[in-house]
């Protein structure tokens, strides 16, 4: 399952940071972020939970760049 | 500006006022207190602008993400104010200084992103916020995901068209150009489809939606160019590895550079002189920071990929755009490419019935085909054309009465690439081409009129042909010749047609070479062996009207689709989509291409040029940190200037 989220952050480097940290978050199979439309596109685990994934990417996220806003 | 942005000009503006004052106030009172006090003093202007610096490098440090710009700016004031401090200079203007150009520089930068951000989702604005559903007689404004596939909804003058659908009732004329770039009206009446994404203009429409909104033209065209950037070009694939090793590389030079020359000289006997060293490797650390890089390379994409769907243009990703500008031979498809797919029978020769029998029997055996071959002989029938004698048309007759039968057409077989066998009114019809007749064992009559020739048999024997020709898009050769001048080198026509007709149609608008008499399968085959003859560099491109071009479009370096309105197949299979049908488009985009990627190229060039001279100066001493951050913030602005050019493609046009 793939959906994508609006997010806020300010540098692109931040936005790669972002989009590592998603990564690695587990549950999620895929991400990306596009810094340039402010997108976060999350590819699940089959399976996974979005909602309760999405809380630990936001975390992670702000874990790495405390800057930056998911809109869930 | 945002709030974030108000919050760190005025940041910026109160430590610059401070560091103004402070420098002052020390010269007509520097006497009169003691240094540890005008540290304190200068150490609020510094925290002010650079404190969540500080922090951030502090974080990436614990996150062991140590090497990123706010660590080489943490390191360089940090370190320029430790210097002061040893050799009581008491000159901690320089940190201050630097912290604050940085910040200057990332304020632009974010607020420059921002605005194009802004103008390119302008552009892009044709999501349509609801749909007028009438419910119990009254007008509801709902949400265009709840309306289900044949509701009627209507759509008022000055309002977006939200869900493709066919007009039900009402004549009005439609703005395409947020979808297309053109700006000539397109009239509408019943009947007709529209696509979502076009602004009613004039009159009141009654729509029948034919799809869901997330089917809709809207949403599958905003979902691509959302998801566009996404795709790395090579360019930016290797501005984020140099940067990866790059800075990590350029603090260990800077390691170097403060440590090995006063080692050397201490071990000569001389003075090691550590100040001035680490000084001048902290410059040497200002002067590196790959900012300009990493941001205006990304940013140029994106003003490119923006500016070309301005015009109609949309391209899937960054990479396709950097393909896009290196594109040296283009194959094209004829129908509905180069011509306008149109189609009409223009004559009915050596009949052995009949010539209105003929047209008949052609059309019935026709009756299921959607090839627009097919369509146009459906339609001579229907429409009564009379053929003369010497089978050429004449006025059209009366209309009326002509029907399809559905109920006289039996056992439709359907010959890819070569044409029809059906059987009507109990009679074996055949209808295609020479290898139709050639498989059958039927001898046919060849015919000198260049045009698409269908040839038909009844029960074996020869009945026959028609003559259908099609039409060459006004702009055809224009478009040929703007590739040539964007620097296309070859050009080659891939075409089912005959040879004859494929012949006629390159000759008439300039293209070089024509492969003719292709089945849908040795399309894929000639692009192939284009591909194997081509250069290893050069990017060779598809262009095809999308519907059945698919195969053809993935196999090419580059699959350009035209006039993709309403066609899911040209969407999903190409990777740069012309949303009308004009063929001069397709130079416009290879120009927009190349455009944005000589800026992609000054850019990195430009950057890197720069920083090079200034970390020799650095390094030799020459460059003090004011002119480092000059040139670091300096290059940065002017790189992302450069990089919102791409956006512009007036005169390309």
């Amino acid at each position: 399952m793939k959906k994508s989220y609006k997010i806020e952050v300010d540098c692109a480097n931040c936005a790669n940071k972002m989009e590592q940290a998603a990564k690695k978050t587990p549950g999620v199979k895929d991400a990306t972020v596009n810094f340039m439309t402010l997108k976060m596109s999350v590819e699940f685990e089959d399976g996974a939970d979005p909602r309760s994934v999405m809380q630990d990417v936001l975390k992670n996220c702000k874990k790495v760049e405390d800057d930056c806003e998911i809109f869930l | 500006m945002n709030k974030k942005q108000k919050k760190m000009l005025a940041r910026i503006l109160i430590a610059a006022a401070m560091m103004i004052a402070l420098h002052f106030a020390r010269r007509a009172f520097g006497d009169r207190a003691q240094e540890p006090l005008w540290f304190f003093l200068y150490l609020i202007p510094y925290l002010t602008v650079g404190w969540d610096i500080l922090l951030k490098a502090a974080k990436g440090i614990k996150n062991k993400q140590v090497f990123d710009e706010n660590f080489l700016m943490a390191v360089a004031t940090v370190g320029a104010i430790a210097i002061a401090l040893i050799n009581r200079s008491g000159d901690y203007t320089e940190a201050i200084a630097v912290m604050l150009f940085y910040q200057v520089g990332e304020l632009f930068q974010s607020y420059a992103v921002g605005k194009s951000r802004k103008n390119i989702s302008a552009l892009m604005d044709i999501r349509p916020d609801y749909a007028n559903v009438e419910i119990d007689g009254e007008l509801a404004q709902v949400d265009p995901d709840e309306v289900g596939i044949g509701t009627l909804i209507v759509v008022k003058p000055g309002e977006k068209i939200p869900i493709d659908g066919v007009v039900a009732e009402g004549v009005s004329t439609l703005d395409t150009s947020a979808l297309t770039g053109e700006s000539v009206p397109r009239e509408v009446r019943p009947g007709d489809e529209v696509i979502s994404g076009c602004i009613n203009q004039s009159g009141l429409l009654r729509l029948r939606t034919t799809r869901e909104f997330g089917e809709s033209t809207v949403s599958k065209i905003l979902d691509m160019v959302e998801n566009a950037t996404s795709r790395k070009s090579r360019s930016e694939a290797f501005i984020s590895r140099f940067a990866r090793i790059y800075t990590p590389a350029v603090c260990a030079c800077a390691l170097a550079l403060a440590v090995l020359p006063p080692l050397y000289l201490l071990l000569r006997g001389a003075a090691p002189g550590w100040g001035d060293w680490i000084y001048r490797a902290l410059t040497f650390l200002v002067i590196s920071c790959p900012c300009a890089l990493v941001i205006s390379i990304p940013l140029s994409f994106f003003a490119g990929i923006g500016g070309a769907s301005r015009e109609g243009v949309l391209v899937k990703g960054s990479n396709y755009l950097e393909a896009l500008s290196k594109v040296q031979t283009v194959a094209f498809d004829k129908t509905g490419t180069m011509t306008k797919g149109v189609f009409e029978v223009n004559g009915i020769h050596h009949s052995s019935m009949d010539n209105a029998k003929l047209l008949e029997l052609a059309a019935h055996a026709e009756i299921f085909s959607t090839h627009p071959i097919a369509r146009s002989i459906r339609k001579a029938y229907l429409e009564g054309m009379v053929f003369r004698g010497g089978g050429e048309p004449a006025e059209k007759a009366e209309s009326g009465g002509r029907r399809l039968e559905e109920e006289r057409v039996a056992d439709v077989r359907e010959i890819g690439g070569n044409g029809i066998v059906a059987e009507v009114d109990g009679k074996q019809v055949a209808a295609g081409n020479t290898k139709l007749m050639d498989s059958l064992g039927v001898e046919y009559i060849d015919c000198h009129h260049v045009g698409t020739i269908v040839h038909v048999a009844v029960d074996g024997a020869y009945a026959g042909h028609l003559l259908i020709s099609d039409v060459v898009k006004p702009t055809a050769g224009e478009a040929i010749r703007a590739l040539r001048a964007a620097g296309v080198a070859r050009t080659v026509m891939l075409t089912g047609d005959a040879k004859k007709v494929g012949e006629a149609v390159a000759a008439e608008i300039g293209i070089d070479e024509v492969r003719a008499e292709l089945l849908p399968g040795d399309k894929v085959a000639a692009v192939e062996e284009l591909l194997a003859k081509k250069p290893e560099r050069a990017v060779l491109a598809f262009v095809g009207d999308g519907i059945n071009d698919a195969p053809v479009l993935t196999r090419a370096d580059l699959g350009i689709a035209m006039g993709a309105f309403g066609s899911d197949a040209a969407i999903e299979a190409a990777d740069v989509v012309l949303m009308d049908d004009d063929p001069k488009k397709i130079a416009l985009a290879v120009r927009i291409a190349k455009k944005c990627m000589r800026i992609v190229y000054e850019n990195i060039w430009f950057a890197i040029g720069v920083k090079l001279v200034c970390l020799v100066l650095g390094a030799a001493g020459v460059a003090n940190m004011w002119l480092a951050i000059f040139a670091d913030v300096g290059v940065m602005v002017l790189a992302v200037l450069n990089a919102i050019r791409a956006l512009f493609t007036k005169e390309l046009r």
